[in-house]
């Protein structure tokens, strides 16, 4: 796989991405990961809210907001 | 958690105990759930009780519990709070594992939503690990198949080793069957729950770990894994006796071990989501994502939120007046009939006062003012709750709070206090972090509960309605605006908060934003009707009608030529002039600390006590007293001002020193508003004055 990688705030709407890596300290990589987050966990950026942070993605079925600097923590590579 | 009995008032602090409290034959059977997957609907159906509902996650903080009769079997019901996890150490996810594992539930019903199994599955295969006494249900069905989202219900059962029951709890499909197969599991029905099986190492290591948690509760292998993972905090007793085992071997590191643990479970979620479910038409989302992206747009996001809030506050203000005037008429008519009743001549005229002219006048006074306000605007500020519209306005206003160094859950709780600022209060418990936990709990005073709504409706419709052009428009903007002020004073206390006494920076946030769902027309009424009206109403009456006897007593009882009230209130004359208002109001917000519902019946008894009597009521003579006693626009104004900015009530501060265990925090959440009041009121008053705009 040599495709583009990124942290997950910079994906553009519409787009998916795939979880490469999450770089959080343990207690916030707990909460990302009991969203699903897991690699391999595919993610599709979906809304940004009036001032563009957060912005909500589709995490397994739900739509979760996530603030900026938590979504940068998460490394996706796009397909 | 939410606006009754139960949460609101004197109860919404109250803490439910953690473990088990069934009477001797009961059964006790645990609630949970991921947050916001109806858990608290399948509840209310069950017990037949009014937990409160909506849609948006977090409502429930703590274990409310119900009982319910099934086949002469008695069952206590408990609900726990929405987790998506066990694992993880937020209060609401602590009070749920503990209970589950420790509490040792009779049977463990999770409730999961058919729309969204996959991330449902996740917390189903941690219960399945704590407890073999296990029902699935599976809730929402209606929704899944309006979306054609088909779930294959024996494969299902097969794949999981426990019952799985389908219900849709907003209209009791299903929940016969529900209950059925709990009294089934109560009684001892065996199931083979799946367990999920893990890497090769780890199951080395819990095989070696376990025989040091052997018979200790939930289970040695869940204890072992948690053991594994370093979640030492999970375990019952940090003093179990037990030597720390070596895991030193094999370059084994904690975290490593969590991530395997996390990982096989959501795969296996996964998985079995894959082999269950088929979504026949994968634009399901289609709908609810055109409307997302237009409510959370740049442009017209904000408006929208003013807009629809507007609306609310016009069809309230528009609809409330005709029916105030009928409900007056027909409860003085029935004064009258009261009045003429012969066996009032066998008793002494002071008595007549107290009940007829003290008492009954301000019942009949607070019905006919603040019911017909609320009666509208309850129901339609609930169909909004119910549609799933306040997770988004918590999504377009957190940048804000980030920006106040808030939490973005503080939005939510935010929300939480537009309904009952006690219940918001004990909300704050689902923000993690003691300083920003503190900052949501000082801000909540800050938006209009329930007793101050109808405070600035009233005063929007009877002041700012009427001989004003444009009169519906400017009251809805009045009223509007009072609520922007109170969200922007939430943004800049919490800000001055966090730059000074509270300094810090604000910690992670993860928000779900729920499907639409299609809010259930009647309901909506029945329930905020019972639910928030009556019990709104019903607080300002019981509150109300002992305060028409001591209001009464003071307007009657003369010292040295003047009647007590007369006295208190020109006590408060100089300050209450400064602050563009009178003695008397500020007189009814100090009598209003028990409950705020009660600010308009003192100011009512108080004016009418004091010489002009009113023989009818309604929002027109409101309008008339109002105005026989000096009021102009800016007293009106500065009412509104006051109703936002002042002490908590009574019920509040009582339950922000129980949260926060401090005399300090309770004074300060005590003084900020009041302050804040004392100095807007004073500022305003005193730039209307000098710009010839009102009369000193």
């Amino acid at each position: 796989m040599n495709a583009k990688t990124m942290p997950l705030n910079c994906l553009p709407l519409g787009r998916v991405g795939v979880v490469r890596e999450l770089l959080a300290g343990a207690e916030q990589q707990r909460r990302l990961l009991d969203l699903g987050l897991v690699k391999g966990t595919a993610v599709e950026a979906v809304l940004k809210s009036p001032a563009g942070d957060p912005k909500a993605f589709q995490i397994r079925g739900a739509l979760i907001a996530l603030r900026n600097g938590e979504a940068r923590q998460v490394l996706v590579g796009l397909q | 958690m939410g606006l009754t009995k139960q949460s609101t008032g004197i109860g919404a602090g109250r803490d439910y105990s953690i473990y088990r409290s069934g009477a001797p034959g009961e059964k006790v059977v645990a609630l949970a759930g991921n947050p916001n997957t109806g858990k608290s609907t399948v509840f209310n159906s069950l017990t037949g009780m009014n937990q409160h509902t909506g849609n948006w996650p977090g409502k429930t903080v703590t274990n409310a519990q119900g009982r319910y009769q099934f086949d002469g079997d008695k069952f206590l019901l408990v609900d726990l709070p929405g987790t998506y996890s066990l694992l993880a150490t937020s209060v609401e996810e602590e009070v749920a594992r503990d209970f589950l594992c420790f509490g040792k539930p009779d049977v463990t019903v999770v409730v999961a939503d058919a729309t969204c199994l996959e991330r449902n599955l996740n917390l189903v295969l941690q219960i399945l690990e704590v407890t073999d006494r296990v029902v699935l249900c599976l809730n929402l069905m209606d929704e899944a198949r309006r979306k054609k989202i088909r779930v294959a219900l024996d494969r299902l059962e097969e794949e999981l080793g426990v019952p799985v029951v389908e219900t849709n709890a907003r209209n009791g499909e299903g929940l016969e069957g529900l209950k059925e197969t709990i009294a089934k599991m109560a009684a001892g029905w065996v199931s083979t729950p799946r367990q999920v099986k893990y890497c090769a190492e780890v199951e080395k290591l819990v095989a070696k770990l376990s025989p040091l948690f052997a018979g200790l509760a939930p289970n040695n292998r869940w204890l072992s894994l948690r053991y594994a993972a370093g979640e030492t905090r999970v375990l019952p007793t940090p003093g179990l006796g037990i030597a720390p085992p070596d895991l030193a071997e094999k370059n084994w590191a904690p975290e490593i071990c969590r991530d395997r643990i996390v990982t096989a479970i959501v795969e296996e979620a996964e998985g079995i989501y894959r082999r269950v479910v088929k979504v026949e038409n994968d634009r399901h989302h289609a709908l609810d994502r055109k409307i997302d992206r237009l409510l959370t747009s740049r442009a017209l996001g904000v408006p929208i939120m003013l807009g629809l809030l507007g609306l609310v506050f016009w069809l309230t203000i528009k609809g409330a007046n005709y029916p105030s005037q009928l409900i007056a008429s027909l409860l003085f008519g029935l004064e009258d009939w009261l009045a003429g009743l012969g066996f009032w001549h066998l008793l002494p005229p002071w008595l007549f006062g107290i009940l007829v002219q003290g008492m009954y006048r301000t019942l009949a006074w607070v019905v006919s003012v603040m019911l017909p306000p609320m009666a509208i605007f309850f129901p339609l500020f609930t169909l909004l709750e119910d549609l799933g519209y306040l997770p988004r306005v918590a999504f377009n206003l957190d940048h804000y709070f980030k920006k106040a160094c808030a939490h973005g859950k503080q939005a939510l709780t935010m929300c939480m206090g537009f309904g009952c600022n006690a219940a918001g209060v004990v909300a704050c418990r689902i923000i993690d972090s003691p300083r920003e936990r503190l900052i949501a709990t000082i801000t909540n005073n800050f938006v209009p509960c329930n007793g101050r709504f109808p405070l600035l409706i009233v005063m929007a419709s009877a002041f700012l309605a009427v001989g004003v052009p444009l009169g519906g428009g400017a009251a809805v903007l009045s009223v509007l605006a009072t609520v922007v002020i109170g969200v922007a004073a939430t943004l800049a206390v919490s800000w001055g908060l966090s730059k000074t006494i509270l300094r810090g920076l604000p910690s992670s946030f993860t928000l779900e934003l729920p499907p639409y769902r299609r809010p259930q027309v009647g309901k909506v009424l029945v329930r905020s009707a019972f639910d928030r009206t009556l019990f709104v109403l019903g607080r300002a009456a019981a509150v109300a009608a002992p305060a028409g006897i001591v209001i009464w007593l003071m307007a009657n009882v003369t010292v040295s030529g003047a009647s007590f009230l007369a006295h208190g209130a020109g006590l408060f004359q100089p300050l209450g002039r400064l602050m563009g208002l009178d003695g008397v109001i500020l007189m009814s917000f100090l009598l209003g600390l028990p409950a705020n519902e009660i600010v308009i019946p003192v100011l009512i008894m108080s004016y009418t006590a004091s010489g002009t009597m009113q023989d009818m009521a309604g929002l027109v003579h409101f309008r008339q007293l109002l105005l026989a006693n000096g009021w102009t626009w800016l007293t009106a104004v500065n009412t509104m001002l006051l109703a936002l900015f002042h002490f908590p009530c009574a019920t509040t501060l009582w339950t922000i020193r129980k949260e926060t265990q401090s005399l300090k925090w309770t004074w300060i959440s005590f003084l900020i508003p009041t302050l804040a009041g004392i100095i807007i009121c004073t500022a305003v008053a005193a730039v209307a004055r000098l710009l010839g705009l009102a009369p000193y």
